[in-house]
């Protein structure tokens, strides 16, 4: 009857929405946004592309040579021109490990808040959406959680592991520790943010209207509730992937985190801080500049979201 | 109560309307005491729980008749919407039977419940927050379609969807938008054009339209007369608008605290109003043609549903309660002229 008519509308494209999209527009007319973003963007980048970019593989031991160490970055004197930022203790090209430390430690930080994203809004939106005797277990499983601090948490569980397996084994699967520790020490963030968002929206009539229609539980959850429960996970989602960030730092500048071997960009820090008044600053200030600017970028970015998204912030 | 006395209702073509729904003592009790701690209570050396309840619903019984379009009003509070809600088997009932075409449903699970699904729908109040902000409006009206007709195949989906959509007067070709690009009036087509995607019989419409501009309320209560003439539905229809009522009704129930008080006729209603308070409620519509109109006008206010008056509901404000009416619960008495009404007075011959 209509076809003609009803064949030619389409959907329009996720880029072609994105790019119409209110989202974009703020990023482009805010400058501190838009400059963070770039920024993000661009060491993301290099960080996928390390092993493109950084003219040595510092994972190989046989492009290594002990008397390349501690050069300085080359607009100081006995520099060489090969060695941009310089070499760290063990004769490192810095830039390159500085590049295969921010993989390492986006990785770890990414991954780690998949992990607590997916926890969180598994409880937050079971207990949000069941409430009851549910939501009560759920949400004081939760605060047990969070009155131990996350770095108390990941210092006990790493500590024990690496004394009972050794450091051997301890530095094969350091990674995966990682991102165990600190994916579950933050859950709970999720999952109350989760489940702040989920009490308001269970009791809109859109939910009603899906329950009337016999759909079940899981499909309104996770088809119908979830989507409208994004905008504050996103948020919370890159301050996250900062903490996620500095906590590696940490562990690793406490000797619990990555292996000299594989050096993130925490370890990398806390390596160089032994040549620090031996007059080799660059081992630890080059790779902590760059981790500053990144978990800074991150920030902005998240605070900078958060005014976006809350349509009681009209800002111009 | 009054399930013995069951009131003849004929049709337009003359012969006796088949039931469609019938909503038998209806309770629906909502527990108010809090956690365990703060329902206990220490009384004359003893600890005790004490439990409270908002008494929504309390005994309510209706029968709607297929074809039909059985309006619901009643002031804020008295439960409309709860008895609503209540029959879609959104809240389980306290107490009483619902059945659907002599099929008991409110003790049904979720998945037994499903093919009922696509014979009752309902429509909601408030159509800012009765599509989900996050669908575009072709994935809220095809998620239906595919939900209950799992055999059909991606045409077919989309032809059924265009097919209502164009029914309810929204092009098919805003389907790419989203709920917010549209206007109240707009989003309530599409609120009825979601219940009409399964092709129910009976729709239960819980004031679709005092959300909505008075010059759309009109469009959007003629829609649905045209769509239940087009699709022989049957409506349960509540609303607080007694004119929408004389223009749409084919029946009325006048509810008070959570019970029924008349329940007659829209011409019989709208001509001889029974019970005291149907007459104040009657009264209360301005009018143009009569100077001087005898306001009734009721003392005291809406007593809480926490604590529930004894016997009639409607006692305390009434000018013919006398002390039967304290005690006894008045049940729904069949009339002369067909109507229901629960009133001792009127059983006494005293009004």
């Amino acid at each position: 009857m209509r076809d003609d008519i009803i064949t030619t509308t389409k959907i329009p494209s996720l880029w072609r929405r994105f790019k119409d999209s209110y989202l974009w527009h703020s990023l482009k007319k805010d400058k501190v946004a838009f400059a963070s973003f770039s920024v993000f963007i661009l060491f993301v980048s290099v960080a996928i592309l390390a092993p493109v970019l950084a003219p040595f593989d510092p994972y190989d031991p046989s492009s290594i040579d002990i008397m390349d160490s501690e050069l300085p970055p080359v607009w100081q004197e006995d520099s060489e021109a090969k060695f941009l930022l310089g070499t760290d203790a063990q004769g490192r090209d810095l830039l390159s490990t500085i590049l295969y430390g921010m993989r390492t430690s986006l990785l770890i930080g990414i991954c780690a808040v998949l992990l607590q994203c997916f926890l969180g809004v598994v409880v937050g939106l079971s207990a949000g959406y069941f409430g009851g005797r549910i939501d009560s277990f759920l949400m004081r499983i939760a605060d047990i959680q969070l009155s131990f601090s996350t770095l108390m948490v990941a210092i006990v569980v790493l500590a024990v592991f690496q004394a009972s397996f050794g450091a051997e084994l301890y530095s094969k699967l350091a990674l995966f520790m990682l991102i165990l520790v600190i994916g579950f020490a933050e859950w709970p963030q999720y999952a109350r943010t989760v489940r702040a968002s989920v009490l308001a929206e269970k009791h809109k009539e859109y939910v009603d209207a899906a329950r009337i229609m016999g759909f079940n539980n899981s499909r309104i959850m996770l088809g119908h509730i979830l989507p409208n429960t994004l905008s504050p996970l996103l948020v919370i989602s890159t301050v996250q992937i900062a903490n996620a960030i500095i906590s590696e730092a940490s562990l690793s500048f406490l000797g619990l985190g990555m292996p000299v071997s594989q050096p993130s960009l925490g370890s990398l820090i806390s390596s160089g801080f032994e040549y620090i008044f031996s007059g080799s600053w660059w081992i630890t200030a080059i790779p902590g500049l760059v981790l500053v600017v990144l978990v800074m970028v991150m920030n902005l970015l998240g605070d900078w979201l958060r005014d976006v998204l809350n349509p009681k912030l009209y800002k111009d | 109560m009054s399930n013995s006395q069951q009131s003849v209702v004929t049709d337009k073509n003359n012969g006796v309307a088949e039931s469609i729904l019938q909503v038998r003592n209806l309770h629906k009790r909502f527990d108010i005491s809090g956690g365990f701690l703060d329902s206990l209570q220490f009384k004359a050396g003893k600890i005790s729980r004490k439990r409270e309840y908002v008494h929504a619903i309390n005994g309510v019984n209706l029968e709607v008749y297929k074809g039909e379009a059985l309006c619901v009003v009643g002031e804020s509070g008295c439960g409309k919407s709860t008895v609503a809600r209540t029959i879609m088997g959104l809240i389980k009932p306290s107490e009483g039977v619902i059945s659907f075409k002599g099929q008991r449903i409110d003790n049904l699970s979720n998945s037994q419940m499903l093919p009922f699904r696509r014979k009752m729908q309902m429509i909601f109040q408030n159509p800012y927050a009765s599509l989900n902000p996050r669908k575009t409006i072709t994935e809220t009206l095809e998620e239906p379609v595919k939900f209950h007709n799992p055999r059909f195949s991606a045409a077919q989906v989309k032809d059924k969807v265009a097919e209502v959509m164009l029914s309810v007067g929204v092009d098919p070709n805003w389907g790419v938008r989203f709920p917010h690009e549209f206007s109240g009036g707009q989003r309530q087509r599409i609120s009825i054009a979601r219940a009409l995607t399964v092709e129910p019989e009976f729709i239960v419409a819980d004031e679709p339209i005092s959300a909505l501009d008075v010059s759309i309320q009109a469009q959007v209560l003629n829609l649905m007369m045209d769509t239940q003439q087009e699709r022989n539905l049957t409506y349960l229809f509540i609303t607080h608008d007694l004119a929408v009522v004389e223009h749409f009704g084919t029946r009325v129930a006048v509810m008070y605290l959570g019970t029924v008080c008349e329940l007659a006729a829209t011409k019989t209603l709208f001509s001889t109003p029974k019970h005291p308070y149907t007459q104040a409620l009657m009264s209360a519509i301005p009018r143009l043609d009569v100077k001087n109109t005898a306001h009734i006008k009721l003392t005291g206010e809406v007593p809480t549903p926490i604590n529930l008056p004894g016997g009639c509901v409607f006692h305390g404000r009434c000018r013919h309660a006398n002390e039967r009416c304290k005690i006894q619960i008045p049940p729904l008495i069949v009339q002369n002229d067909g109507s229901q009404v629960a009133c001792h007075a009127i059983e006494e011959n005293r009004l």
